[in-house]
């Protein structure tokens, strides 16, 4: 798609295509080459991230060993932590050998092992399958298409009050006008569908990196239960942006309630995750295939067919047990039904409705609600709301 | 002549793939011994923990005698089976395990010890490798039945005949007691 729109500008604009091919990949090889070598350096220095070593968080470092070795990566990555309230973690580094994950203190603040675990498999997965470059290359090919149709514009549009220089020169019309046509689609076209492409790509990945945090931890309901109190969470982080985003977790620009399940969003919408997660009856690859292809009603799942095909002959490896730190970190009944009532209250005053649902989860539904049904993220049951 | 390059030619594919079949499978073997080598790490790492720990939770616990003894012994039995075979080896570091996992269900009887700053940092350690270990005998496994898939499966079970490979083998968790994770109940 780079180099078609490369050849129309250089067609219209240089009145050679070559030349348009050649701008078109020097801006890109360039914007590869930093994105390769500086990006990880880049991004975690944007987001504010400082590295600590064994002794600064030994939970923290043990857990990430943990999934280094569950996740058979060879060498043992740079953790990072990022001073936010907001609960988020990601992974970044061109190979696996030179991988880095940041976690915010948010994040190791709120989670139990278990969940920590989870998020840690998601990002080790990430590293793992390489998501980091893949992500990043394709993080330059928008880029540089975006970048390239806006200067196009620009050109387009002051060219246009100069009279039209280029085209009355070139009076033999004809072709020219069907270059231009042509080059004025591609240029509105291409950052849009070079987008969705982008998008679609780093869903799919998302979806995958879930799946792999499974297998590794053996164990989805860390990972679900980490992502519901991810989704619980108002605090949005700050040191992210729109270029970073698809490096997180989960979006750090969703808006609570809103469900983000359409084109133009980087990560697949979290309950989904989290029901997918949950209705996985093993924790292969294979399992998480089938909760997904359930789920999303969709054919085609989501991990490769030679993957699943090993995977089938391993048989459904076991889930384990939750770890005891996971029962115990609870606080007493007592205090967490007091706190409850209290926060019941409190959306009471600002007109949240609560519906309950059979499978024990508790749904607040914002006044702004206007629908009259609304699914369960745990269970996935469709519920009646009764104003 | 014509014959003479289509008879080169499938010689040079099969070759060719006799190669890359060859690789992959030193390539997994590979795999599967770094993978070893990695339960190694952490066994040794759990042996190196015990002594501490028992030096630490000793002053606090004067009446279970019995319990300290039967962690020291299981380590000292798995420790001098580290050069056996994997049955044998997997067996003893079960035990080791579930008296590991007594001895921690022991300590929650004692506050003062809970309160123990060092005693928690130990827990600490003594969870996560007992994760680890858990982590990398699972990917151990992983590895095992990779290669064995390799080594059994059509067209690379050729290769991997007149090469002499040899399946990996599982390391399995003998009993089902030994099978759960050791409740170490940290409250």
């Amino acid at each position: 798609m780079l180099l078609v729109l490369g050849y129309f500008l250089g067609l219209y604009f240089l009145g050679s295509a070559i030349g348009g091919l050649v701008i078109a990949l020097l801006v890109w090889g360039i914007m590869s080459l930093i994105a390769y070598f500086q990006g990880d350096s880049l991004l975690l220095a944007v987001s504010r991230a400082r590295k600590i070593g064994r002794d600064d968080n030994p939970r923290l470092y043990n857990i990430v060993e943990e999934m280094k070795i569950a996740s058979g990566l060879e060498k043992m990555p740079d953790i990072y932590i990022i001073d936010d309230p907001a609960l988020n973690a990601f992974a970044t580094g061109r190979d696996p050998n030179k991988a880095s994950v940041a976690v915010t203190s948010g994040l190791l603040a709120k989670l139990n092992r278990d969940e920590l675990q989870g998020v840690i498999g998601h990002e080790m997965a990430h590293v793992k399958n390489r998501d980091v470059l893949l992500m990043a290359m394709c993080a330059v090919m928008l880029g540089t298409i975006v970048i390239l149709a806006w200067y196009a514009t620009r050109v387009l549009f002051f060219s246009g009050m100069a009279g039209g220089r280029r085209s009355s020169r070139s009076g033999e019309g004809g072709g020219q006008i069907i270059i231009l046509a042509v080059g004025i689609v591609l240029i509105i076209l291409a950052p849009i569908l070079a987008q969705i492409i982008y998008f679609t790509i780093s869903r799919k990945r998302e979806y995958l990196a879930d799946a792999s945090s499974a297998l590794y931890t053996r164990y989805p309901e860390g990972l679900a239960s980490a992502l519901e109190k991810i989704a619980a969470s108002p605090v949005q982080l700050k040191s992210a942006n729109q270029a970073t985003a698809p490096m997180y977790t989960v979006n750090p620009f969703r808006q609570q309630g809103r469900a983000a399940s359409n084109l133009t969003s980087t990560h697949p919408p979290i309950q989904e995750r989290i029901r997918i997660l949950r209705a996985m009856s093993g924790v292969s690859l294979a399992d998480y295939d089938r909760a997904y292809r359930e789920a999303r009603g969709a054919k085609a799942g989501i991990a490769p067919a030679s993957a699943l095909a090993l995977d089938k002959m391993a048989g459904a490896a076991a889930l384990r047990a939750p770890s005891p730190e996971a029962e115990t970190a609870e606080e007493s009944p007592q205090k967490v039904e007091r706190a409850r009532e209290t926060s019941d209250m409190m959306w009471r005053l600002s007109n949240y409705r609560t519906v309950n649902c059979s499978c024990g989860t508790k749904l607040r539904v914002s006044p702004e609600f206007k629908g009259d049904s609304v699914q369960c993220p745990h269970c996935g049951r469709t519920l009646s709301v009764k104003v | 002549m014509l014959a003479v390059y289509i008879v080169g030619g499938i010689v040079v594919i099969l070759l060719i793939f006799f190669i890359a079949t060859y690789n992959g499978l030193i390539g997994l073997r590979n795999q599967l011994r770094n993978a070893w080598a990695q339960i190694d790490v952490q066994l040794k790492r759990r042996y190196d923990l015990i002594p501490n720990l028992i030096e630490t939770v000793k002053g606090y616990v004067k009446h279970e005698r019995e319990t300290l003894e039967a962690v020291t012994k299981a380590r000292n039995l798995a420790q001098s089976l580290s050069s056996g075979d994997v049955g044998a080896r997997s067996k003893a570091e079960g035990e080791l395990s579930s008296a590991l996992s007594r001895l921690l269900a022991v300590a929650e009887r004692y506050p003062d010890l809970k309160a123990n700053q060092n005693f928690l940092a130990l827990q600490e350690e003594l969870t996560s490798t007992e994760n680890k270990i858990s982590f990398s005998r699972q990917y151990y496994n992983d590895s095992a039945l990779n290669l064995n898939n390799k080594i059994q499966m059509f067209p690379s079970n050729v290769v991997a005949a007149m090469t002499g490979f040899k399946l990996g083998e599982f390391f399995e968790v003998k009993a089902a007691e030994e099978r759960e994770a050791p409740k170490v109940k940290f409250t």
